[in-house]
């Protein structure tokens, strides 16, 4: 780890106004990618805004209307075991349960998953695939606009994400298959039905980070079934291709764990 | 049976302190005025070093010294050895390159060693590092061992311009063509064994320091054998005279291999703490691990088995070819050759078997012993070879083994071994047993309604431990004898001090030890403490691995404890005023025979220390002794696995379903402790068998560099264990005991595969089985059921 500058803050106006003065700032919420990261000395901001303070006013899960806001700093665990979550999208909930360890799961933040959008990342394909709108301290971005390439997003710099609104769905599922080493998700697919809006997201696969099947969304649109995925497959094209699993492979997982989530959400 | 004594499941007396985190490891000890040490490590896998340049670097911060392989070279320190020689075939010793602890002129692996920085802190020392200049010639590396070997590939070491470090080979050629030649069935196979990061929890680390006072040296390192360690140091390396030089292995947390061998870093810590006057310490993090501990495995072979009309196995003929990586490590020359194929013979009664081994350089990280060293590698080439001969002969794999066995002992291989004792269809018939094999099929049904595979797999393993008979391994080119030492010491109210040679870095010495001092002296298990991985405590010992501290470490014991049984009686004798001769020493008291009198143990050791009861000329005073034990024979562990796993075709997921082991470990002393050693065997097995696999890119990298990509086995890849033991005491040693340590790693990666090959109906699947191969496999074999 290099020299940075620590700053505590208790709120995010407090973190932004920090921020704009120090360019290579980086915001720490859970610090589950950015402290390893900057161990290992490849990354070295000038200066860390820690928002762990501002939890009072960043965390916390609420039920308004067919919505329910999580605030930006709420822990992976609390979204986990939130028995509103559970109840309105337990997709949502036991995506949150799948991530990484307990020890991870204590300390990450939805916000600092968000933020980073790492591609095996699981939160990114709930979000695009619940449709969430993503709250920062200027602006609203749906989610369609905010996952913008590999570790990118729309967040502009000194931008802070405060919530994650999700409207409820009518059914959704999520199922990982995750990475035999990391165990991040190496195909994550998280289907959600809302109205007659479809959604089918890929998180993991993709070699520019978590994407929309559109072939699986408009069957499924047709019926919501998983008949209606007979003879759709995903292709192997901009697919990643590794160690642990090739792009054919990638591609045929995406099949199944798209089957397999249309079932679970289903109630299958 | 005592309720501590030999036999009995006592709780391991060393966890309350690593259990409650007071272990005390090697980076827990800090040296008054300690510096710390950075090592800057190769980016290239092969590199002239053109110029390096320190200045910069050397007046940065809280730098107390920047060293490279010129002040190695200065200080005639020498390089590090490898300790066994092998032979080539034409008779030719191996080429050994220098193995300099910095690099002198020239990198060969990605994580060599090219500069220490000796700083006031850690993080100083790595800044520093970032401003060393190195101005490298990259040179083209070459990471596969068929590519190292063909003409024109870039050489590694000068002294094998092909890269070769020796063609050995082993068993009677003439013969094994003569019976292949005969041959109603041949069955071949090319296999991989699969590279592996050793990964012991704690990684390895070094405090030098030194004394100017005393001008003497001490060394607190992760060492499975401090005492070799002290000893090459010495002799070899040429740090300082051995009584000069104390080298203590404090707890260490796992070894499987890696900490047997003497690496650059401790070398460099030494010998800087003298020269910047400070202690020295270097902690390796987790990424150097992967880079610099000496890996394991890494075999290509070619195999194959000769049977006649009725399938019995009559000739076995090998051709492997073993990465050493850039470097020969301590033993690395012995493992794919001496550890390797004196196995090949298995269970089996193979009446002619040749093999033949290449050991070859790369632009990897050093090969050397990992748990099992050479025994696993054996045992993959026999027991895929024999599920597969079965399956070809249309033969049931337990039947066709049970034709097999060896059935009558001693038995002499055609490869080294006199196998001493064994019941090897006795273990077999019991796995099938406790396994259900009887009902496999009706599982396989119940699998495939669900849309799964199932298949089993049977692994029959055998392993030479207890390593071993000085003048054998001498005469095989061991630098070493491989006997160990105990003193048993008993204080004056007699409690007593067991000083090992042995070392336990998870093992549970502590325990299995005092278990039997306890059981022959008749003294309370925490009336005894043993102590180890000290060379000023401990006499000179051999260390542990292969599986012998058991076999070896404890028939020392045993023997240093009858001859304090021995001068015990003595002193009683004055004491009952008897005649020795008529002295029984039972339950831990001295009696005269056919009297009621006695005299318990504490009183003895009490009368030996005072000695009023006796004259000092007739009778030393004190109860003391050491005893050195020299095998007379390997041991032979042996026994049966049968996994049986569930494919989901759809993904590629194996799952364990169920996993059989019936060892013959000869008489155990501690049955928990040996459960638990072979659950962790299994799982290491496992591991290599499902998931682990070290793996460079051409260029030399290493892809797995962590464990982001480098898969460990994790608690729910692995079943729940169904452990049976039979028992053939071992007759080469006063205890019977055989080893246990090794046998999981051993028996596990063959049932994997033997039964996922079973499972997806044809045997082209390698190791690690990971989703994706199984999912392959799995898909051809529908495609091909789907053709037929």
């Amino acid at each position: 780890m290099y020299q940075f500058t620590y700053h505590r803050v208790d709120s995010a106006r407090k973190a932004s106004n920090l921020a704009e003065k120090n360019e290579d700032a980086k915001f720490l919420a859970g610090g589950m990618t950015l402290l390893p990261t900057m161990k290992q000395r490849l990354a070295s901001p000038s200066a860390l805004i820690d928002l762990n303070s501002a939890s009072e006013k960043l965390a916390g899960i609420e039920v308004k209307g067919r919505n329910i806001h999580i605030g930006a700093m709420t822990r992976h665990y609390d979204v986990a075991n939130s028995k509103d979550v559970q109840e309105a999208i337990p997709a949502l909930a036991d995506l949150a349960g799948m991530i990484g360890d307990p020890a991870v799961r204590h300390r990450g933040t939805i916000g600092g998953s968000v933020a980073n959008n790492d591609p095996a990342a699981d939160y990114p394909s709930a979000l695009l695939a619940l449709n969430a709108t993503i709250h920062t301290n200027k602006r609203k971005i749906t989610a369609d606009e905010f996952f913008t390439g590999l570790f990118e997003t729309a967040l502009e710099p000194g931008e802070l994400i405060t919530k994650i609104v999700f409207p409820v769905p009518s059914k959704a599922a999520y199922m990982k298959f995750p990475n035999p080493a990391s165990r991040y998700a190496m195909v994550g697919v998280f289907v959600a039905k809302k109205g007659k809006d479809v959604r089918v997201t890929v998180t993991g696969a993709g070699s520019s980070g978590v994407f929309r099947a559109g072939k699986f969304e408009a069957a499924l649109t047709a019926k919501f079934h998983v008949k209606s995925l007979e003879g759709i497959s995903a292709t192997a094209e901009g697919l990643n291709s590794d160690i642990h699993a090739d792009a054919a492979y990638r591609a045929h997982l995406i099949g199944v764990m798209a089957r397999r989530a249309v079932n679970k959400a289903n109630g299958k | 049976m005592s309720a501590t004594g030999v036999g009995a499941s006592v709780r391991r007396k060393e966890d309350l302190r690593f259990i409650t985190g007071r272990g005390q490891y090697t980076d827990d000890i800090n040296r008054h005025g300690q510096a710390y040490a950075y090592f800057l490590r190769s980016p290239h896998a092969h590199a002239e070093i053109n110029r390096l340049d320190t200045a910069k670097a050397a007046k940065m911060p809280g730098v107390l010294a920047i060293y490279t392989g010129d002040d190695i070279a200065a200080d005639k320190i020498g390089g590090l050895i490898c300790g066994w020689m092998i032979h080539s075939k034409d008779g030719s010793p191996m080429k050994a390159g220098a193995h300099p602890a910095l690099a002198q002129g020239k990198v060969r692996y990605v994580g060599d060693h090219v500069a220490v920085i000796i700083a006031e802190t850690l993080a100083e020392a790595r800044d520093a590092s970032e401003m060393i200049k190195v101005d490298y010639k990259v040179l083209p590396a070459v990471v596969d061992m068929n590519d190292a070997v063909k003409q024109g590939a870039p050489v590694i070491h000068d002294v094998s311009g092909n890269n070769t470090v020796y063609n050995w080979h082993l068993g009677d050629k003439a013969a094994t063509d003569a019976a292949f030649a005969k041959a109603k069935h041949i069955t071949k196979l090319d296999l991989v064994n699969n590279r592996l990061v050793p990964n012991p929890m704690e990684p390895r680390a070094a405090v030098g320091d030194y004394e100017p006072g005393t001008e003497s040296f001490t060394l607190y390192t992760t060492s499975q054998n401090p005492h070799v360690a002290r000893l090459v140091l010495s002799a070899f390396i040429g740090i300082a005279a051995e009584n000069k030089l104390r080298v203590i292995a404090p707890d260490v947390g796992g070894g499987f291999g890696s900490k047997i061998f003497i690496y650059a870093e401790e070398t460099v810590c030494v010998w800087a703490a003298k020269k910047v006057g400070r202690p020295v310490k270097w902690t390796s993090d987790r990424s150097e691990a992967f880079l610099s501990d000496a890996h394991g495995r890494d075999h290509l072979t070619h195999a194959e088995l000769a049977l006649d009309e009725k399938g019995k196995t009559i000739g076995l003929r090998v051709h492997t070819k073993a990465n050493l990586g850039a470097y020969l490590s301590t033993f690395s020359s012995s493992v794919p050759t001496y550890l390797y194929a004196p196995l090949l013979s298995g269970q089996y009664d193979i009446p002619a078997i040749y093999a033949e081994v290449d050991g070859v350089y790369t632009n990897t990280a050093p090969v050397d012993a990992y748990r099992g060293a050479g025994r696993p590698e054996a045992t993959f080439v026999v027991e895929r070879l024999i599920e597969i001969a079965a399956r070809e002969t249309h033969t049931d794999p337990a039947q066709f083994r049970l034709k097999n066995f060896i059935r009558s002992f001693p038995h002499q291989t055609p490869v080294i071994m006199a196998y001493d004792v064994g019941n090897y269809q006795a273990s077999l018939e019991k796995a099938l047993e406790m396994s259900d094999y009887r009902n496999i099929g009706k599982r396989k049904a119940a699998s495939a309604r669900e849309g799964k595979l199932r298949g089993i797999g049977i692994s029959a393993y055998i392993e030479a431990c207890g390593i071993a008979p000085s003048a054998a391994v001498g005469s095989l080119g061991a630098g070493v004898g491989l006997w160990e030492s105990a003193e048993v010491r008993v204080n004056p109210i007699g409690t007593v001090e067991v000083l090992t040679g042995s070392h336990s870095h998870g093992q549970g010495h502590e325990t299995t030890f005092a278990q039997l001092v306890s059981d022959r002296l008749g003294i309370p298990i925490d009336n005894v403490s043993i102590v180890h991985g000290d060379t000023d405590k401990v006499q000179m010992g051999m260390g542990t691995y292969g599986s012998r501290s058991g076999a070896v470490g404890m028939s020392a014991i045993f023997k240093a404890l009858d001859k304090v049984i021995a001068k015990g009686k003595k002193v009683a004798a004055y004491c009952l005023e008897a005649s020795a001769e008529d002295i029984d020493f039972k339950d831990g008291k001295f009696s005269v025979k056919g009297t009621d009198k006695d005299i318990d143990f504490g009183s003895v050791a009490l009368q030996a220390y005072i000695a009023h009861k006796f004259n000092g000329q007739d009778l030393e005073p004190g109860l003391k002794e050491g005893a050195f034990w020299d095998p007379t024979n390997f041991t032979f562990p042996a026994g049966v696995h049968i996994c049986e796993v569930e494919i989901d075709p759809e993904t590629g997921v194996t799952r364990i379903d169920r996993w059989t082991a019936v060892d013959d470990f000869g008489r155990v002393i501690n049955p928990m402790i040996v459960e638990g050693q072979v659950h962790g065997g299994i799982g290491q097995g496992v591991g290599q068998a499902l998931c682990e696999g070290a793996y460079y890119d051409k260029s030399g990298q290493l892809i797995t560099a962590s464990f982001n990509d480098y898969c460990m086995p994790r608690a729910d890849d692995l079943p729940s264990y169904n452990v049976g033991m039979t028992q053939t005491p071992c007759p080469s040693n006063p205890l019977g005991i055989k080893g246990c340590g090794e046998a999981g790693a051993i028996a596990a990666p063959p049932a994997v595969i033997n039964a996922i090959t079973d499972a997806v109906g044809h045997e082209n699947v390698a190791m690690p089985a990971t989703p994706l191969a199984v999912w392959r496999a799995a898909q051809n074999a529908v495609a091909r059921k789907a053709a037929e």
